[in-house]
This record gives C-alpha cells, sequence and structure tokens, in this order.
C-alpha cells in the first residue's frame, strides 16, 4: 500500500483497497498528524454505558465532536457531566475504524466553573515544566545528612516558620536556619517567592532549602502553582523540599522539588537528621576506638613480652658461651703462671731488692738472697760447697 | 555574608569511622596507633559538641537594594 492514495490504482479493479484499509489508514493519519488536544465545548447525549465508558458529543455553536472517556481515566472524576454543562477535555482525535467515526479520546473532563478553570491552568503549566524536562525524577538530588546551613523561604511570621524553628531545633541544633522572607499568599506573592528563590543561589554554603507554607484553601495555595515559582524552585541550585501544608492535592512546585513534604515540621524532619541517633551512633564509635587502643595495646604488650623472651633467652646462650671461654682461658693463663712454675719445683732466687738472680757469677760466696719456692720464701747464702 | 564557622558533623564522622577501622583493622606501630587515638578523641569531642548545642541558631537573609545580601537577627 502506498503513502498517498493512488488515483490509478483506485480507479482500476485490482488496485481497490479495501473499506478497512483505507479506514485504518485514515486513523494512523490522524493520530500521527494531531497530538493531544485540551477542547471546550458543551456536553451533548451523554451515557455512561454498563462498562464503565462514557460517549457524549461536544460541540459549539458550528461544529460537533464525538468523544469517548474509557472507565478507567472517567473513574478519578466524581460525578460525571450533565448535558449542557461547559467543559474542557484533554483528547487525542483518532478514527473509529469500524465505523469511519472521527472522535476524541478524552483522558481528562474539567468543568468550566473556577474549580475547572483552575485545574486547567494547572495542567498545562504541569505539561510545560513536563517538557522542560522540569518534572523528570532523575533530576531530584539527594538530601544532605549533616546540613549546616539550612535555608526557609516562607513568610517570616507565619506557623511554618515557627514549626521549621522548634523541629529543626530539637532534632539538630548544630543547623543554621536562614530565614529568606517573602510572602506565601496575595497578589505580591508570586513574584515575591520568585525572587526570595533567587537569593538562595548567592548564599555561600547552603546545604538545602526549605519552601512552603501551612495549610490553606486552594486558592491560598495557588501561588505554589503558578509556573513561574515552579521555574524557579527547579533553578535553586541546592536541593529543594516543598512543604505546602494541604493533603491531597500536589502543587507544581512539589512536582518540581527534590522531595515533599506534607507539612513544614515534616519537611524540618526530612532535612535535619536527629541528634538522639547520632549520640548514640557517636558512643558505638567510641567504644569502639578504646576497645581498638586497648586491643592494639595488648598486642603490644604480648609482642614486648615475646621479644624480651627472645633478648634474654639470646643474652643466656651468649653467657653460658662466654663461660666456656673463660674457663678455657683460665686454665691457659694458669699454665703459664710463674706460681705453677714453682709448684712443680723450681724455686726463684732474689736479691734484698727483689731483683731475679739468673747467673752463677750473681752469687758470689757469703751473698745472701732470698728464695721464692711454692708456698713461701726462705733465706738463704752463698756458700763454698 | 560570611561562610559558616560551624564544624562539619559529616566529615568529622566520616572520619572518626575511618580511624577506627584502621584502628581494628591495620597493623600499626605504637606511636601511630596512640595518634590515631588522639586524633579520634579529638573529633568525637568536636561532632558531640556539636549534639550539645542548645540552640539552633535563626537569622533572616535580606537582600539590599545595590543587590548585596545582608544577614540580620530575626526578630520575634
Amino acid at each position: 500500500m502506498g503513502d498517498a492514495l493512488g488515483l490509478f490504482d483506485a480507479a482500476s479493479g485490482e488496485g481497490a483497497w479495501t473499506v478497512s484499509q483505507v479506514t485504518r489508514r485514515a486513523r494512523a493519519i490522524v493520530e500521527q498528524g494531531m497530538g493531544p488536544v485540551w477542547v471546550r465545548g458543551e456536553i451533548t447525549s451523554f451515557k455512561a454505558y454498563q462498562s464503565g465508558h462514557w460517549y457524549f458529543t461536544l460541540r459549539d455553536a458550528r461544529a460537533q465532536l464525538r468523544c469517548v472517556m474509557w472507565a478507567r481515566d472517567n473513574r478519578r472524576l466524581r460525578t460525571p457531566p450533565a448535558d449542557g454543562q461547559q467543559v474542557f477535555v484533554l483528547g487525542a482525535p483518532t478514527v473509529w475504524e469500524e465505523k469511519a467515526e472521527f472522535r476524541l479520546t478524552v483522558a481528562e473532563l474539567l468543568g468550566t466553573d473556577a474549580d475547572g478553570a483552575w485545574r486547567l491552568a494547572f495542567e498545562r503549566a504541569r505539561a510545560a515544566l513536563e517538557r522542560d524536562g522540569l518534572l523528570d525524577p532523575a533530576r531530584r538530588r539527594p538530601l544532605p545528612p549533616f546540613p549546616r546551613r539550612i535555608a526557609v523561604v516562607t513568610s517570616p511570621d507565619g506557623a511554618a516558620l515557627r514549626d521549621i524553628v522548634a523541629v529543626a531545633g530539637r532534632r539538630w541544633p548544630a543547623a543554621e536556619l536562614l530565614v529568606v522572607p517573602a510572602r506565601v499568599q496575595g497578589a505580591e506573592a508570586e513574584a515575591e517567592l520568585c525572587r526570595a528563590l533567587g537569593l538562595l543561589g548567592r548564599i555561600p554554603d547552603l546545604d538545602v532549602a526549605i519552601v512552603g507554607r501551612g495549610g490553606g484553601s486552594r486558592e491560598d495555595l495557588w501561588t505554589f502553582n503558578s509556573e513561574r515559582v515552579a521555574r524557579a524552585v527547579a533553578a535553586v541550585p541546592v536541593p529543594v523540599v516543598s512543604a505546602v501544608g494541604h493533603e491531597t492535592d500536589v502543587t507544581l512546585c512539589d512536582l518540581v522539588a527534590d522531595a515533599r513534604a506534607a507539612t513544614p515540621s515534616a519537611a524540618a524532619e526530612a532535612v535535619t537528621p536527629d541528634r538522639e541517633e547520632q549520640a548514640r551512633r557517636l558512643d558505638g564509635l567510641a567504644q569502639r576506638l578504646a576497645r581498638g587502643l586497648r586491643r592494639r595495646g595488648e598486642r603490644m604488650e604480648e609482642r614486648v613480652a615475646r621479644t624480651a623472651d627472645r633478648i634474654a633467652a639470646a643474652i643466656g646462650r651468649r653467657l653460658e658461651r662466654g663461660a666456656a671461654r673463660l674457663a678455657a682461658a683460665g686454665g691457659r693463663l694458669d699454665a703459664l703462671s710463674p706460681l705453677r712454675v714453682l709448684a712443680r719445683g723450681y724455686a726463684v732466687a732474689r736479691d734484698a731488692d727483689g731483683r731475679v738472680l739468673r747467673r752463677v757469677e750473681e752469687f758470689p760466696d757469703g751473698r745472701a738472697f732470698r728464695l721464692r719456692v711454692t708456698d713461701g720464701e726462705i733465706a738463704a747464702r752463698a756458700g763454698g760447697g | 555574608m560570611t561562610k559558616h564557622e560551624r564544624v562539619d558533623f559529616g566529615a568529622e564522622l566520616a572520619q572518626l569511622e575511618d580511624i577506627v577501622r584502621r584502628l581494628e583493622g591495620e597493623e600499626l606501630d605504637l606511636d601511630e596507633a596512640l595518634r590515631l587515638f588522639e586524633d579520634g578523641v579529638q573529633r568525637l569531642r568536636r561532632a558531640r559538641e556539636q549534639l550539645a548545642l542548645a540552640e539552633v541558631r535563626v537569622r533572616q537573609v535580606l537582600a539590599e537594594r545595590g543587590g548585596a545580601l545582608r544577614v540580620e537577627p530575626l526578630d520575634g
């Protein structure tokens, strides 16, 4: 099958398309050519089937558009729309092949009253943020475990700030809270919040930021659904926790922030560690530190003891060897001692001055001398023999 | 606007854990072990001081006409 309807093929019997080929082709062209669109119109011929699917027609003064809203999409809506009601729908144009009917598959349906208009603005802003990748979960940064400097963008006299100061002060007084004041409701709120958020990038050593306010009506919280404010949140260079006091509605700020907290107190809790827990952790480390050193000391003592033993043993062996050598040396010395010579029967003759007399001529007749024998000395005199 | 002067608890904690691991694991001579221990005790003290702080410090940041940031006590 060609890309365009071939007129010449179609004109001949063999080249003819089947009906379903045409309607399938038409559907593909419509779905590829037109993305989802928001449409405003009046509901007519509304019918809810047993299956849960809704069928209706949207019309204005000049045209009508068949719509279907599947059960899985309309289940979220509290009440079905009524004929004659003005609505906004978000739908994808398509062609129902069996009837070649052009129609809208509706994903979202809002009244045009204040509530519906609000939703519409929200959905539009959300889609714009999504297009720019600002809702990508991969953008979310982890919160720092031990923040030193925490910025709080909120009203300086609101309950939100009091709650944050109380919780942060109880859990982590080591932190410094820097309040960047901004009105959080009223005509000036959007501009003030954007300006305050813009200041955060200029605060040195900032670790994390909280932006939020206490609970309020949907109108009160509207500023936090401003696309401008959401973009300012996304541009903050440190992780941001969004804390807009509400229970059910998610704001645009919540969607772009790195973390969302249901209340300002919960936000303060999310950005601070618990000091009791950290104190226990330090106690554990202190014990391990002491034990580590003690064990190290014990090991050291053992080593010293072992070393001392080895030294003593070495000295012992050395001493034994020394004693043996000494004994041997003593023996040799002893053999050389003149006393040993005397013991063998020799004697030494010396004159009165103690000089040793060695020769015959030193013994003239009558010469008195002293004779040293092994056990003492005797006086003697040389005489004629 | 000034840098903050407060101790980085997370950094102290990380150092402390490293010291304890080394003291428990590595073969160290006594001098080195003692040095590590003393370092660890110092860090432990600094970290505990952070936990003992009585009150969180709250100030507000205002932008002056010229664009400079001014920090002042938050009244009320």
